[in-house]
């Protein structure tokens, strides 16, 4: 898969319209007076005061509450579904099942068949059965607790290393294997050869899930034919043209909006069945209807970064030159395909120099809730083993961890076909400045084997990444217009999931019309009122949106300008934009308030269009990533602390250094999450459910498991052919190299190489415990 | 939770129906309790099944709200769908997240785990309450120059742990800070934001 294809993850399934091409953009800013800044959000005020009206706070006059009965066996043929006891209730307005006719509805067609809104041949825990909507949730849960389902339960299988195991049940009549993809460069038989030192190792990942705040769900409203959802979405078109697309609607009639929204991770790219629900329930009881899940089906139904069975061998030479690197990955989307572990092996193609290269990545179907994108997918999979290769090699050769992998940097993307240079690349300048800032060398002299004392060690490690997308493309339309009284209003489709989208744009509006970022009012997120935006995902919003949003307030500058022109009676070329005034080159006393141009006052309003331009032909736009840490291990409890981050980002220009540094500390944590607290756990030798469908058995990293001490360090390089504004994405690469430095510095600190996620007390104090018995 | 009572008491109290008007959390203790009161059905309050609601007076923000509620709501459904303060938000509505914290009496409490009837005679304080009119309080304003959050879900109840830490004590070190939000989730990450965001919060209540 390659980032400009048309099916990358985050529009997959979904019809991408292409838009007109921008015209001549503007040059890079050579200087910038607002964006960079450490501003802000122009939204701060709706979200701390409790005035920002979130999907979930939506509520209608005559309003119901809606609630899905969920399978709750990993593997089952629904038979009869019992609702006799549910019309006797008090409160239920509407219900839906497998017998009522709604559940002909076609929900997905694809290579594995033809599914029904409510099929009866449930293949995870956690799947649709049935739903109600009442008056009140507490009687909509009363009716889904009554309702009785007659299910024959089938064989399972929920464990992966076992899908493809002769006798295994099958999830699908074809069977367990999703698909197989092969990648190869070079000769890896050659290159091991080559090889001064060759080392392989297993690793695996587990299963991790989004659980953002605000659950999955919607308010569904009824007026006549047309339908309006309320949604918790990262792209309201892709959810329009889902639900539209299976109620059989026009797309005119069927509006979604989705100003704020509470977290998705990735798990919000998609539309989920529970949408199409709502809207059924709403269409039988006439009435609209709130559906938002439990947070226990947030755990069962709607997505996760799939768990990763990875075998890495490599080959060095003494000198720290990669030789060839060999990657076998068997990993799980769940039930249905999902596309989650095709980029489980991109880090070990493209990262670094090596002439051979093979890649064999194994997708197969159990019987456990479908994967959905999980921000970066498959990149901190992949990172986890490399970098923690790359760790071990260092050792073998007797190199620092730092100079081997700055042995190693390409400046071309060695996976894409024509090897295709990246427009910069900051991979070097994050290793080095990232090492400065932290005291690398001073700090692995005083921690680790050489200074350990007692049973609290200390130890330091880093890891690096790049992110395979980031940069953004079109389509984009944005629409900036400038009032008579000089105030702005900035149109744009593209959602704001909290990475500071919003302020970002009006930060680029107000450095080219000089006016205040918060005289900007934003409507975006409504496929009723904005123009068309993929969903926000893969850390592409700002590379994508930005450009655009610049393109349209450009074209109001322009149009301002020739208003002044004519007004002043000189020639446009000798005029100069100065925010609130256009002035004369020559002559000074020529100049005109925008405010008091005849014809805007006039007109009322000027309106720019801004399109998204084409990405550079034949280069390539990611990010790139080196983080740092220390860790201090007490090696009788088994307890991990973390003390310090250090993350240096080339994500090319910084457009606002206070929502920058927030992305990356959050992109640290999500990464400690992984490394130390979170898995799946489901039984898969008995009944195949999920034991830890909450956050008090799946833990999220707290306030305490973070550390206070976490460094931001952007390495900033002029990109002036990633797109006009020279930002890369952000989002995502900010938690690929994460988990593998954790490891590293637990490695450094006692000796032991942990390759399972999650690093927690129960497995380091077993391993230190087995190390003890080993003498 | 039963839906209806299965057995009535001669004056129309039974074990169960009391059971149901305390919740859930009261139900283990009473239940071994039974092996020796079996057949005692004397406990002298009224029958409220589920289903039935009564009035249930709230001081919330200052105002008193007289709703009628079952009485296995909770506060938090109390407080969103029927007064309508969306300040609260649900995350789990099972005591893991923190996102419904509101302070009762003055101490962060998770609304999700309070029934609305176990609210009254309290005051309660919700996100709106911290508002002067139009203006953020203290640790509001804290919040939104420390950028100290993200989606901003998450965030009312964040605030709100920070107002009742300040609140029992005004000069909280870095380790209290922590430990004061410990209890509330933020999937985001925006944990050191907020780390910032509680002292400039106390600077601001003592008024610099």
């Amino acid at each position: 898969m390659s980032d400009e294809s048309k099916d990358i993850y985050y529009v997959q399934g979904i019809p991408v319209p292409e838009t007109p091409l921008p015209g001549k953009e503007p040059a890079a800013w050579k200087e910038t007076n607002v964006v960079g800044r450490r501003l802000p959000r122009v939204d701060a005020y709706e979200r701390v005061s409790g005035s920002a009206v979130f999907p979930s706070d939506i509520h209608l006059p005559n309003m119901l509450y809606g609630a899905i009965l969920r399978c709750p066996h990993p593997h089952a043929q629904v038979r009869y579904v019992d609702t006799s006891a549910v019309s006797k209730m008090p409160g239920i307005r509407a219900l839906i099942s497998g017998a009522t006719p709604e559940a002909d509805l076609v929900w997905k067609k694809d290579a594995a068949g033809e599914m029904r809104l409510f099929d009866p041949h449930c293949r995870y825990e956690g799947e649709a059965v049935a739903a109600v909507a009442a008056e009140t949730p507490y009687q909509a849960r009363d009716a889904i607790n009554a309702i009785r389902v007659d299910y024959e339960v089938l064989p399972f299988v929920a464990d992966e290393r076992r899908a493809l195991i002769a006798g295994s049940p099958p999830v699908h009549s074809k069977g367990n294997l999703s698909k197989t993809d092969t990648y190869e460069r070079g000769d890896v038989a050659k290159g091991f050869a080559a090889a001064d030192v060759v080392l392989e190792e297993t690793y695996r990942t587990e299963c991790e899930l989004h659980t953002p705040l605000e659950p999955h769900g919607c308010v569904a409203n009824w007026e006549g034919n047309s339908l309006t959802v309320w949604e918790s979405s990262q792209g309201v078109y892709a959810i329009q043209s889902k639900v539209a697309e299976v109620l059989k609607i026009p797309l005119a009639r069927m509006r979604v909006i989705g100003h704020y929204m509470g977290g998705g991770f990735g798990s919000k790219l998609e539309a989920g069945k529970y949408t199409v629900i709502a809207a059924l329930l709403a269409k039988q009881s006439a009435r609209p209807v709130k559906l938002f899940l439990t947070r226990e089906e947030t755990f069962l139904a709607v997505g996760n970064r799939p768990p990763c069975n990875m075998t890495l061998k490599a080959g060095v030479k003494r000198n720290g030159m990669l030789t060839a690197l060999e990657f076998t990955c068997l990993a799980t989307g769940g039930a249905y395909p999902a596309g989650g572990i095709s980029l489980v092996d991109w880090l070990i193609r493209d990262l670094y120099t090596c002439p051979n290269v093979r890649a064999t990545s194994t997708d197969v179907f159990i019987n456990a809730g479908p994967a959905r994108a999980f921000r970066a997918p498959g990149h901190p999979q992949g990172a986890w083993a490399l970098e923690q290769m790359m760790d071990a090699l260092a050792e073998a050769v007797g190199m620092d961890p730092v100079q081997l992998r700055l042995k190693n940097i390409s400046s071309f993307s060695q996976a894409r076909e024509g090897n295709p240079a990246y427009t910069t690349t900051g991979f070097q300048e994050c290793l080095e400045q990232g090492a400065a800032a932290f005291g690398w060398e001073k700090a692995r002299r005083e921690t680790g084997p050489k200074a350990a004392q007692g049973h609290m060690r200390r130890g330091v490690g880093m890891a690096g990444g790049l992110w395979f997308a980031g940069g953004g493309r079109p389509p984009s339309t944005v629409i900036v217009k400038l009032f008579a009284d000089g105030s702005v209003n900035l149109n744009m489709g593209a959602s704001d999931l909290g990475t500071g989208t919003k302020t970002v744009m009006a930060m680029v509006v107000a450095e080219e019309l000089g006016i205040k970022p918060e005289a900007i009012q934003i409507e975006n997120a409504d496929t009723g009122t904005t123009q068309y935006a993929t969903p926000s995902g893969g850390s592409k919003t700002v590379p994508t949106e930005a450009p655009a949003v610049r393109n349209a307030a450009v074209q109001v500058k322009q149009k301002l300008m020739e208003m002044a022109a004519e007004a002043l009676k000189t020639d446009l070329s000798e005029l100069i934009y100065q925010g609130r005034e256009i002035v004369s080159r020559q002559d000074a006393s020529k100049r005109i308030a925008v405010k008091n141009i005849d014809a805007l006052k006039r007109q009322g309003v000027v309106v720019g269009v801004g399109y998204r331009g084409p990405n550079p032909k034949n280069k390539v736009v990611n990010p790139f990533a080196a983080q740092f840490c220390e860790v201090e291990v007490n090696t009788k409890t088994g307890e991990l602390k973390i003390l310090r981050f250090v993350a240096a980002h080339d994500s090319g220009r910084v457009m606002n250094r206070l929502t920058y540094d927030n992305q990356v500390f959050g992109g640290i944590t999500m990464g400690i999450g992984l490394a130390t607290t979170e898995t799946r756990i489901l039984d898969a030798g008995q009944t195949g459910k999920m034991v830890n469908r909450n956050w008090h058995d799946y833990k999220l990293p707290t306030a305490l498991d973070v550390p206070a001490d976490m460094t931001s360090l952007p390495i900033e390089l002029a990109d002036i052919e990633a797109n006009n504004t020279g930002a890369k994405g952000l989002g995502e690469p900010v938690t690929i190299p994460t988990a593998a430095a954790v490891a590293n510095a637990v490695r450094h600190a006692t000796g032991l190489r942990i390759t399972q996620t999650p690093i927690n007390p129960l497995q380091l104090v077993q391993r230190l415990a087995e190390r003890r018995k080993e003498g | 939770m039963p839906r209806k009572n299965s057995t009535t008491g001669p004056d129309g109290v039974t074990r169960r129906g009391f059971l149901t008007s305390m919740g859930a959390g009261a139900i283990g203790v009473a239940a071994s309790e039974d092996l020796f009161a079996a057949g005692k059905e004397t406990v002298d309050v009224q029958v409220m099944p589920a289903g039935q609601t009564s009035k249930v007076s709230l001081r919330v923000n200052g105002e008193t709200h007289v709703v009628l509620a079952e009485p296995r709501w909770t506060l938090l459904y109390c407080l969103r769908d029927v007064i309508g303060l969306t300040g609260v938000k649900p995350g789990c509505e099972r005591g893991e997240c923190g996102a419904c914290t509101v302070l009762i009496d003055g101490v962060p409490r998770y609304a999700c785990l309070t029934l609305a009837v176990e609210a009254q005679g309290s005051e309660v304080t919700t996100l709106e309450g911290l508002m002067d009119g139009e203006t953020l309080g203290p640790v509001q304003k804290a919040f939104a120059e420390a950028d100290a959050f993200q989606c901003g879900y998450c965030t009312p109840g964040q605030i709100m742990a920070v107002e009742g830490l300040l609140r029992a004590n005004p000069n909280p070190s870095a380790e209290e800070i922590r430990r004061g939000v410990s209890g509330n989730l933020c999937r985001c990450g925006a944990y050191k934001h907020i780390f910032e965001a509680a002292p400039r919060a106390a600077e601001f209540k003592r008024g610099k």
